[in-house]
Parts: C-alpha cells; sequence; structure tokens
C-alpha cells in the first residue's frame, strides 16, 4: 500500500475542472519559471520564482494533499526565498538591472535544461503512461505521518542526518577563524 | 468522510449553503475592520491614561470616530511614489502585508456552543462552525501565512529606493524569521496535547472537562505554561511590536520599511498591523486559552456565550500588547537575536521534548516520577552545554578583538 502516493489506476473518471485548474496553474508555472532565467533583476527573479513555487503548492492542493501544499509554502515560499532576497539584499542592493546576470552561461544552461526536461519526461511517461490519479478523499495529515513514521522511516531518518550534517558544515564554513 | 468538516458543508450544497458561506466571508472582513478601527482608538486611549494624557477625544463620543477621521484623511492625501522605487513592487508590497493578515482570521473559531453541540451553531436551519473556514492543516496556515507577511516588509523596504527603508526592512524580515521558529516549536507542543491540526479541533480539546472539575482544561495549564510564555513573547515579536520595535525604530530610522510610503498604501500597512495585532492575540486565546469555550449561562442564546467568551479573552490579550507599548522599553538589536536563538528556540524544543517524553511515558505505563526526573537531568546537561558553548565562543571573539586592536 502506498499512503503517500495517490493511488493510481487506468479507469478512473476524469474531473474536468480539475484538469482546467491543471492547465491553468501549469502554464503559469512555466511562464514564470522561463521570467525567472531571461529577467536581468534579481530580486524580480526570486519573486518570479516565488510565482513557480506557489503553483507548485496549487498543484498539491489539487491532487488534495493540503499538508504537502503549505509545507511547500511554508519550506520554499516562506524559508528558502526569503534567504535568497536577504542574501541579495544585504550584498548587493542596486535596484537596477544586474547585467553579468545575462552572460553566455546561458546557451549551457538552457542545454542542461533540455537535456534535464528529457530525461525526467521519458521516465515519467514510461513509468505512468496514460494511469489515471485516483483521489477519492483529501490526504490526511495522520496518513502522511503513520506512513512516514512506518513505511518510509529509513529515508526519512536518513534525510534527517543529511540535512544535520549540512546545517553544521554550513556553521563551520560560515565561522570567520 | 472521516474529516472532521464543518457540518455545514455535509448537508446538500445548494443555494442556501453558498450564500451562508459567502455571508461568513463578508461577515468576518467586516468584523477585523471594524476591530481594527477599535482597536486604534483604544491604543491610543489606554497609552494617553498611562502617560496621564486624554487622547483622542474631539471625533466622535470618546474620540471614537478618531481612526475613521484619520483614516478618511490619508485616503484624500497625494499618493507619492519616489522617483528611485522599483514602481511595481513599490506597489505590490502593501497587499502582501495585507491578504495574509486577512486570511489568517478565517481559521479562527470566533464562535459556537462548545458546550453541548461540538461548537456548532444553527443558522438559517444549518448547522455550522462560527469560523470562516477549518481547513485539516489549520494553524499551520498561520504559520505559513506569517511566513509570507515577512515578503512584504521585506519588499517594501527594498523597493523605496532609500537606505533607511532598506535598512529597517532588513531588521524586520531578520527579526521576523528568527522568532517564526521559536513561535512554530510553541505551537508543536499544543499540537502534540490535541493531536491535530485543526484550530476548532483545537479549540473542542480544550472545552472538556479539565482537573477537579473547575479547572478548566486549556492548553496553557495543560502545556505547562512555557510554550503559552515563548509564544507571547516570540508573537510580539513576530508583529514587530513594542519592546521588540526596531523596525520602526524612529531615532534611528525615521520611519523603518515604511518611510517612503503615504496615503492609502501607508494606510494598508497600518491596517496589516493591527489586523496582524488581533490576529495574534486571537490565535493565542485559541491556542492556550480555549477560544471561545466556556460555560452557557442561558440556554436559548447559547451562540451568544461562545462569542462573549471569545472577545472577553481577546481583550485581555489586545490590553496585554498596548500594556506592553506603554511600559516596556525597547529591545537593543543584540539583545533581541540573543533572546530569541539562544534562549526562545532552545527552550521552546526542550519544552517540547519534555512534553513528548511525558506522553510517550503515558502511554507506555511509565513511572512519570521516573520520567520528569531523567527528562530534568538531560534538560540540566543540554542546558549546560549550551552555556559552555555561548561562553565559549563569546570568550574567542573577545580574545580576537583584543588581538586586534592591542
Amino acid at each position: 500500500m502506498s499512503a503517500v502516493f495517490a493511488a493510481v489506476s487506468t479507469d478512473a473518471p476524469i474531473f474536468v475542472a480539475q484538469n482546467v485548474f491543471f492547465a491553468v496553474v501549469a502554464l503559469l508555472m512555466v511562464g514564470s519559471a522561463l521570467k525567472v532565467v531571461t529577467t536581468s533583476n534579481v530580486v524580480h527573479a526570486a519573486l518570479w520564482l516565488v510565482l513557480v513555487l506557489a503553483g507548485a503548492a496549487a498543484q498539491f492542493i489539487l491532487l488534495g494533499s493540503e499538508f504537502v501544499a503549505v509545507t511547500q509554502v511554508l519550506v520554499y515560499i516562506g524559508a528558502v526565498v526569503v534567504l535568497f532576497l536577504f542574501g541579495v539584499m544585504l550584498t548587493r542592493a542596486s535596484m537596477g538591472d544586474d547585467e553579468s546576470v545575462a552572460g553566455e552561461k546561458r546557451s549551457m544552461a538552457a542545454v542542461v535544461a533540455g537535456l534535464l526536461l528529457a530525461v525526467m519526461s521519458v521516465a515519467l511517461i514510461d513509468s505512468f503512461s496514460d494511469d489515471r490519479v485516483v483521489i477519492d478523499q483529501p490526504q490526511l495529515v495522520t496518513t502522511v505521518a503513520d506512513s512516514i513514521f512506518s513505511q518510509y522511516i529509513v529515508p526519512f531518518e536518513a534525510i534527517s542526518v543529511l540535512l544535520l550534517a549540512a546545517l553544521i558544515g554550513a556553521i563551520v564554513v560560515a565561522r570567520r577563524d | 468522510m472521516i474529516l472532521a468538516l464543518d457540518p455545514l458543508y455535509l448537508t446538500n450544497i445548494g443555494l442556501a449553503v453558498v450564500l451562508i458561506a459567502l455571508l461568513k466571508v463578508v461577515l468576518a472582513f467586516a468584523i477585523v475592520l471594524v476591530a481594527v478601527l477599535f482597536m486604534v482608538w483604544f491604543e491610543r486611549k489606554v497609552i494617553a491614561d498611562m502617560q496621564h494624557r486624554i487622547g483622542p477625544n474631539i471625533a466622535g463620543p470618546w474620540g471614537l470616530f478618531q481612526t475613521l477621521a484619520d483614516g478618511l484623511k490619508l485616503l484624500m492625501k497625494e499618493d507619492l511614489v519616489p522617483e528611485h522605487s522599483n514602481r511595481f513592487v513599490f506597489k505590490l508590497a502593501p497587499f502582501l502585508a495585507i491578504v495574509p493578515a486577512f486570511l489568517t482570521f478565517a481559521i479562527i473559531p470566533i464562535g459556537g456552543n462548545f458546550e453541548s453541540k461540538g461548537g456548532s451553531v444553527r443558522i438559517f436551519g444549518y448547522d455550522t462552525y462560527l469560523q470562516v473556514a477549518d481547513p485539516p492543516i489549520g494553524i499551520l496556515l498561520f504559520l505559513a501565512m506569517s511566513s509570507i507577511a515577512v515578503y512584504g516588509v521585506m519588499l517594501a523596504g527594498w523597493s523605496s529606493g532609500s537606505k533607511f527603508p532598506l535598512l529597517g526592512s532588513v531588521r524586520a524580515s531578520a527579526q521576523m524569521v528568527s522568532y517564526e521558529a521559536a513561535l512554530g516549536l510553541s505551537v508543536l507542543a499544543v499540537i502534540l496535547q490535541t493531536g491535530s491540526l485543526s484550530t476548532h479541533e483545537m479549540v473542542a480539546d480544550q472545552a472538556a472537562g479539565g482537573f477537579l472539575g473547575f479547572i478548566p482544561n486549556w492548553n496553557i495549564i495543560v502545556t505547562g505554561f512555557v510554550p503559552f510564555l515563548i509564544f507571547l513573547i516570540a508573537g510580539t515579536a513576530e508583529l514587530n511590536r513594542p519592546p521588540f520595535d526596531l523596525v520602526e525604530a524612529e531615532q534611528e530610522l525615521v520611519g523603518g520599511f515604511h518611510t517612503e510610503y503615504s496615503s492609502f498604501r501607508f494606510a494598508i500597512f497600518f491596517l496589516a498591523e493591527y489586523l496582524n495585532t488581533i490576529n495574534m492575540s486571537a490565535i493565542i486565546v485559541t491556542l492556550f486559552l480555549g477560544g471561545p469555550s466556556g460555560p452557557v449561562l442561558i440556554e436559548g442564546i447559547d451562540w451568544a456565550w461562545g462569542i462573549l467568551w471569545f472577545l472577553v479573552k481577546l481583550f485581555v490579550f489586545l490590553f496585554a500588547f498596548v500594556w506592553f507599548r506603554a511600559t516596556l522599553p525597547r529591545f537593543r538589536y543584540d539583545q533581541l537575536m540573543d533572546l530569541g536563538w539562544k534562549l526562545l528556540i532552545p527552550l521552546s524544543l526542550g519544552w517540547f521534548l519534555f512534553l513528548a517524553a511525558l506522553n510517550i511515558g503515558n502511554d507506555r505505563g511509565w513511572n512519570p516520577g521516573v520520567v520528569v526526573g531523567v527528562t530534568i537531568v538531560g534538560g540540566f546537561a543540554g542546558g549546560a552545554l549550551l552555556m559552555a558553548a555561548i561562553r565559549t565562543a563569546r570568550t574567542e571573539r573577545i580574545s580576537q578583538e583584543v588581538d586586534a586592536h592591542g
């Protein structure tokens, strides 16, 4: 039984409204993601990134997993991008565009992004083909908690130790001596 | 459906249900706006009283309409956008401050009969909760909204294109980010006790009978007072209210992050600040003081009692916030960071572990005396290690300074 991932089957009903909203949010995310890499103002790029992450949270809500959605908002929008902005504001508070952002590294980045897209698409299409997600009820926090602390306990603990190591590493690197 | 949903949505959803939901939204919107008008007047009056002044007394009876007059005045002012500002972000920032403030109020239960009807009331023949929404993630929405509110402050300061707002917003966002951790950890203690994230469940859990029949089962007692105290301190810091108002320390920063704002945009920031004060008081009441639960003294108008108890408890904290402002001197920036990182976060984490140990001990049938004893020993050991670490870091820093200058 996989409680964290919604069950899949090939003959589940299709919810039209859900698909329409998925398309709208997905288009918004793709557009914002393009703006993240094309705009030459660093703060604007971070704000477009917030839109992308908020879109991901919206997709989770469409899938009925409120907890994952709110965690997405808390961790990525509330902490990660705030730290980005913080760093930008403390180091280069200039309001205008930053020419150094638009370098010739762009073409290389585009190639890497294209390759990543191809690999992800092949992997996703290969493993799910035309399965449909079954959502008969919103996912409960207790369900998430139960599966994390029983079925997925080893990966969960491994990630916890990894994060702790990264935290200590960051402090060691940032120390002045 | 196994979710403890608002009974309103368990019936067939027709036009009436949609209208009731809409009515709740409009009412909540109106209630918080009126509450802000009252709160601003109340704060000015109480502070005036504490300083032996009279306070606003011209507009309306006892100066009650002063806030309305100020609001109208702000509306008529010229809308200035500084030349060196980032125009779009400058205009966006006030809305990033106010929208989360309104959304937070949606999850607060402001009434309902928790004695006999499980927290619901009857409106137009439908049973419903007196709160706009009761999502299963409940209190996490409050934490998410308070982390989004940081954007309003941060971007307002950055986009003004002027150094004092920038300094103010860097201070404010650093402060809000630092105290969010302590805030979240003290909320965890309540979540652990309730076993649910839903604000309605939290109130229902506290409405159950307490010890000896007359001591209420409120989380302030059940979680042992410490999380409440931490939440109150961290909440005040999160609000940027005195004594944590370094963000707009007038002597140093002119007006803080909203120095360049005028007219209606300034009014929105002002509104958001007071909305957040009211929200924070309401969240404290919900989490620790049983929200609208309380005895129904006269049957028949049972819906009114929940609202009355909620307002009484809310008022205590609104007064307390004003009282802090009138009494306590402002913190220095290093004191603020010390208090947050070196005291509140370790203390709330330690207390959370203590509560968790008690709960596990209870489930497994361990001797509570042994659990408490072991926790106290462990707590002291952890505290001593932390103190040693802080002291070592400080001596090292001082000796470096001495080496550099002497």
